[in-house]
Formats: structure tokens, C-alpha cells, sequence
């Protein structure tokens, strides 16, 4: 089928074999009402019964989670950023009445330390184009009848061919258990309609979760809601279809550039170029039978 | 982490390496490393590459009934794919089900053609040899020696599809030359072992492999520092630099030695042979550790990621198509 591999694709499940199913869900992070409360993390961890990762001070913030992993399926990310002595201006960025007031403006301001605030609830992207999935060699990981990307314990052989695969540094090996976890999108609990524990437990509605078309143009109006106050950083990640990995059915709206929060500016799945890749595989191939043929040749011993 | 931390704006300030100007989050990675375990991986690529030009060696000898070779190269094929067999499966996170990898046949994952290449490969290498040592059904036991030599360059080159079919940039932006680099380095390390076993006037075909090996590896691998640029660095420095700079040493004085006075001296055959053998190995280290290298330091990710969106950028504004 076109754009199995690469390229925009408007319906994720019926390339991968689904003749009838529900329309796409996803995430909406919009990071510009986080509070970094963590929420998220919690719950994610409580319902879906992910062991500890254990506790260690980071040292670098307040994040002593530092990264997504095998048992950590929601992230959040703490940026400080040293901003210049100019002031911010305080801009109201429209979040529901909660939190203490003036906390969250422009990516929340401590004008007094002279550090800028950014924080955002990272997680498995469920790309259009996964790479986790295409690499794997056993089919544990599978496309879902909601278009998400999910790993079946009882398939996976921990070969660990997903993670260096995901452009975005997911999936990881549990190394007490050997095999492959990451974010399942909640698959147990859309299958009975409920909303995923993370989007369930944000206080700011910072996570969004629904229908793939419909947050993408609730996320479009944000965007074109701060640009209009003046936050031009604002901008979306992950949302275009166009992108490298056909868009990402969890994206974000971000107030920087991605690489300040860990990921990735440009990324792209390494199955675009897999006919490359298989091409001069077999071109090497048939050099090195050409190499064994010729070494018979001439001189007889 | 990255404990080297690269040029990442590492701590939260904005200090930044002059000539690699990004940013990053407290100077952590962006891919997450490969799990894969040294020397399990590398160890099995390296003898994908001895077994599959051992192969190709053993139906060339067998041909031009030279049977001191053939002997060696098809014990090669078949010891190469049953120790490489077990690398592979001790790697995995449960290798109680490395079955599983049988389970579905897709094209887009090079783990699972591999293991459509590396099972019917065992079988014919293990009957061929199996047959010779015995005498007992001859006929069969070269026509399994056909399939083992026609699996045998898949073998050697689908590896650099494994490692390539990711996001780890040093692997993934070298897709065109490595397998080339691991094509040559096959038949180095089988022509060397060949020529480590096997009396010199019947070791003829394995010197020409070993010799034409070598420089198919030297000149692939000399292309791919060439057009990678920045990203070439892991192959260059550190660690995995060293390796492969001691590999392409060792492969090059080996290759001169063999054709100067390889056809003359036992001694200097099998010395040649075994540093054939040594170098093939290392520079499967060397390219499995210079990935590992790239995968841990955010700038080979985000450098290059940056570039592209500028290009695209730039062509956009001046109107012409994106690349
Ligand atoms: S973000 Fe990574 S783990 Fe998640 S679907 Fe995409 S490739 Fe797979
Ligand atoms: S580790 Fe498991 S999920 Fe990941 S590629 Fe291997 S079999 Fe698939």
C-alpha cells in the first residue's frame, strides 16, 4: 500500500489490516499549562502496575525521573532555563482556574532567579510510522485497532531491536525481566471506553485525549490563540502528517526548541530508507560472490 | 546518560562547545543506547561474516576438488553459524523463545530476514559438513553445500541491515557503506582462517579471498568516514576509533604479507591468516562500539537533525522543492 513506510497516511489502521475500526486516538500535550505536578506519572504507574525505577536524586533539577523507559511510560521534564535580566512579559496563557496564580505565565516565570520555567509530560509518540514496530521481528509489538502501538508481553523475546530503533528514545528493555515495555496508550482501557490514567489524572488538562483529527485542530486554535498574545515561541511538535515519522498520534505544543526538552528537532523513521538499505545490502552481497569466484579463477591452487 | 556529555549544553546552562553549537536536556541522550551485549553481538556478526565466505570457499574448493580446503571452509560455515546461533541467543532478554523469531516473516525487519538466512544457512552448512566428515550421502551433502554457499553472502551482509535499520545515527547514516565494509571483512576473516588450517598449495583461493577481502573493506570503510562527516567522528575517535584503526593496520600487513610470500611460507600463511581473522573481528567492534558511541552523545542526533530542518527551511524560502 502507498506510504506503508513513509510519507502521510490518513488511515494508520486500515494499512495495517483493520477493515473496520474506531477512529484514531491520541494525546494532546499542550505544555504551556503544565505545573509539573506529576500526576501523570503517578497514575500511569498505579494503573498500569509499572515497578519502581528507582529512587535516585538526579542532581540536575527537579526531575529524578530523567528519562522515559521500560518503567517509566510518562516523563515529566523539568527545563530551567537562565533568561535574560529583561522582564518577561506576563501573558495569560488561558489555563483553568487552578494553581497559584502567576505560576504558569509564559512557561511560568521566576523573574527574581532569573530562570525561565518549561515543563512537559513526555511519553511515547505512537507514530504514524513506528519504527518499534516495523523492526520487530516477532510481531509483540502491534498496531491497534485505535491506531496506537502496543507490545504483547507474551510474544516479545527481548531481542531489544526496538529501542535503538525509536527515533525518540522510548522503548527500553526491563532488565530485570528482559523484555520490551512502553506506554500502551491505556489499549485495557479504551477498549472499554475510558480515557487513559495520565490524561485522567492532569489537574490542568494539560493532556488531552481523544479522536487524532479532532485534537489536532483543537491544538491548531491554541496555537493560533498564544501566537495572538504574543507568545511566539509557542509551537506544535509532532502534528504535521508531513513530518518524518507521518505524524505522531501524541504530540505537543512546546515553547521552545524540541531539543531543550529531550527531543529530537527532526525526526525521521529509519524505514523510509529501507529499500536503500536492502538494495545495497544485496549489491554487497553479490560483490562478495563476486569475490568468491573470482579467487578460483587463474592460478589453480 | 552520556558520561562524556558531548558539546550538550550540559547542567542547564548554556555553555556550549564553540564548534558544536546545541542545546539538550542537561546534556542527556536522545536515542536511548541499544541493549544489545558485548561481545554477544559483535561476536555474532563476525561470524556471519567467517561462515558466509567460509561457504562460498568450501563449493569453490569443492569444484576444483581441492580437499584440504574444502574440509577446512565447510567446518568454518558450520562452526561460524552454530557459535554465531548461540551468541544470538544468549543476547536475547528470553531466549527460552528464540522460536519466536520464526514466528512472522517481515521484510521490514532485518532480525527477521536475518533469521530467515541464518536458519536454513545452519542447516545446509551443518548437513555439507556433516556429510563430508562422514561420507554418508554424498550427493546430498553437496547439494546442501550449494545452500549454504548461496545463504552464505546474505549471511556476511544482511548484519549491516541490522544495524543500519535504526536510529543510532552512526549505524543508520552509513547504510551504504557498511555492508559493503562487513561483505569484505567476511571474506577477510574466511580466506585468513583458510589460510590458518590449510597447507599452502591447496590455500590459493583463500589468499585471493583474504587479499580482495581487504581491500573491499579498507576502501568501504575509507568512503564511509569520507561522506559522513561529523557523524563519522565515533569511528575516528575514542575507543571504537582505535579499533578500527588497529584493524585496518593489522587487515593491510596481512594482505601484503599474503601476496608477498603467502604462496611460499606456511609460517607466513598462517601468521597472515590468523591477523586476517583478529582484524575482521575487531572491526566488527569497532563499527558495533562507534554506534553504541553516537547513540549516547545528543549531538550526533541533534546536529544533524538541526541541519536538515535549516535546508529544508532555506529551500523553502528560495522556492525550490525541499530534498
Ligand atoms: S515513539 Fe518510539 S516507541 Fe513510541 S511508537 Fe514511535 S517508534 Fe515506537
Ligand atoms: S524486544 Fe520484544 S518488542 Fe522489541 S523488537 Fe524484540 S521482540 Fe519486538
Amino acid at each position: 500500500m502507498a506510504n506503508s513506510l513513509w510519507g502521510p497516511l490518513d488511515d494508520v489502521q486500515g494499512d495495517a489490516g483493520y477493515d473496520h475500526h474506531p477512529p484514531r486516538m491520541g494525546f494532546f500535550t499542550d505544555t504551556s499549562v503544565c505545573i509539573g505536578c506529576k500526576a501523570c506519572e503517578v497514575a500511569c504507574k498505579e494503573w498500569n502496575e509499572v515497578p519502581d525505577d528507582g529512587y535516585e536524586l538526579s542532581g540536575m533539577s527537579y526531575d529524578n525521573t530523567q528519562a522515559l523507559g521500560a518503567s517509566t511510560w510518562r516523563h515529566v521534564a523539568f527545563v530551567e532555563k537562565p533568561v535574560e535580566p529583561k522582564p518577561l512579559t506576563t501573558t495569560d496563557l488561558g489555563l483553568p482556574g487552578m494553581g497559584p496564580p502567576g505560576a504558569m505565565e509564559g512557561g511560568a516565570t521566576d523573574g527574581d532567579a532569573g530562570v525561565r520555567w518549561l515543563m512537559s509530560s513526555d511519553v511515547c509518540k505512537h507514530c504514524t510510522h513506528a519504527a518499534c514496530l516495523d523492526v520487530c521481528p516477532t510481531g509483540s509489538l502491534f498496531r491497534t485497532e485505535f491506531g496506537t502501538v502496543v507490545v504483547q508481553p507474551d510474544i516479545c523475546n527481548g531481542c531489544g531491536y526496538c529501542v535503538p530503533a525509536c527515533p525518540y528514545g522510548v522503548i527500553d528493555l526491563r532488565k530485570e525481566d528482559g523484555r520490551a515495555f512502553k506506554c500502551t496508550l491505556c489499549y485495557d482501557r479504551l477498549k472499554v471506553d475510558e480515557s487513559p490514567a495520565c490524561a485522567t489524572a492532569c489537574p490542568t488538562e494539560s493532556i488531552q485525549f481523544g479522536e487524532l483529527s479532532e485534537l489536532r485542530e483543537r491544538a491548531d486554535h491554541r496555537l493560533a490563540e498564544l501566537h495572538e498574545r504574543g507568545v511566539d515561541v509557542a509551537r506544535l511538535y509532532g502534528r504535521d502528517p508531513e513530518d518524518g515519522v507521518g505524524g505522531d498520534g501524541a504530540f505537543f505544543l512546546l515553547l521552545d526548541e524540541p531539543e531543550v526538552y529531550g527531543l529530537p528537532p527532526d525526526p525521521v523513521v529509519t524505514t523510509r530508507d529501507l529499500g536503500s538499505i536492502w538494495k545495497h545490502v544485496g549489491a554487497a552481497a553479490a560483490t562478495m560472490v563476486g569475490v568468491g569466484v573470482a579467487s578460483f579463477l587463474g592460478r589453480r591452487r | 546518560m552520556s558520561p562524556k556529555g558531548g558539546g550538550g549544553g550540559g547542567r542547564g546552562d548554556r555553555l556550549m562547545v564553540p564548534e558544536a553549537e546545541f542545546e539538550s536536556y542537561y546534556g542527556k541522550q536522545i536515542i536511548k543506547t541499544p541493549t544489545w551485549k558485548t561481545p554477544d553481538v559483535p561476536l555474532y556478526l563476525f561470524l556471519g561474516g567467517l561462515a558466509g565466505g567460509s561457504a562460498l570457499l568450501a563449493e569453490g574448493a569443492a569444484l576444483q576438488d581441492l580437499p584440504a580446503l574444502e574440509k577446512v571452509a565447510r567446518g568454518a560455515a558450520a562452526a561460524g553459524a552454530g557459535i554465531g546461533t548461540v551468541f544470538l541467543v544468549h543476547d536475547l532478554g528470553r531466549p527460552e523463545r528464540f522460536l519466536h523469531m520464526l514466528r512472522v516473516f517481515k521484510p521490514t525487519s532485518p532480525l527477521s530476514v536475518g533469521s530467515f538466512i541464518l536458519a536454513p544457512f545452519s542447516a545446509f552448512s551443518t548437513a555439507a559438513f556433516g556429510s563430508m566428515v562422514t561420507g554418508w550421502f554424498p550427493r546430498l551433502g553437496r547439494l546442501c553445500g550449494v545452500g549454504a554457499a548461496a545463504f552464505g553472502p546474505p549471511l556476511a551482509t544482511y548484519t549491516a541491515a541490522l544495524v543500519a535499520n535504526t536510529a543510532v545515527p552512526a549505524w543508520h547514516e552509513a547504510h551504504r557503506e557498511l555492508p559493503f565494509v562487513f561483505a569484505g571483512s567476511g571474506a577477510t576473516a574466511a580466506g585468513g582462517l583458510a589460510m590458518l588450517l590449510t597447507p599452502v598449495d591447496q590455500a590459493g583461493p583463500a589468499r585471493r579471498m583474504a587479499v580482495a577481502g581487504a581491500a573491499l573493506e579498507i576502501a568501504a570503510a575509507e568512503s564511509l568516514t569520507h561522506r559522513l562527516g561529523m557523524i563519522a567522528e565515533p569511528y575516528q575517535q575514542g575507543r571504537p576509533g582505535t579499533l578500527m584503526r588497529t584493524a585496518r593496520r593489522m587487515t593491510t600487513v596481512a594482505a601484503v604479507a599474503t601476496l608477498l610470500a603467502g604462496r611460499r611460507s606456511r609460517l607466513v600463511s598462517a601468521v597472515a591468516g590468523a591477523t586476517c581473522v583478529a582484524a575482521s573481528a575487531l572491526t566488527r567492534f569497532g563499527v558495533f562500539e562507534a554506534g553504541l558511541e553516537s547513540a549516547r552523545d545528543p549531538k550526533y542526533t541533534v546536529i544533524p537533525q538541526k541541519e536538515r530542518l535549516a535546508a529544508r527551511k532555506a529551500a523553502a524560502a528560495s522556492g525550490t522543492p525541499a530534498g
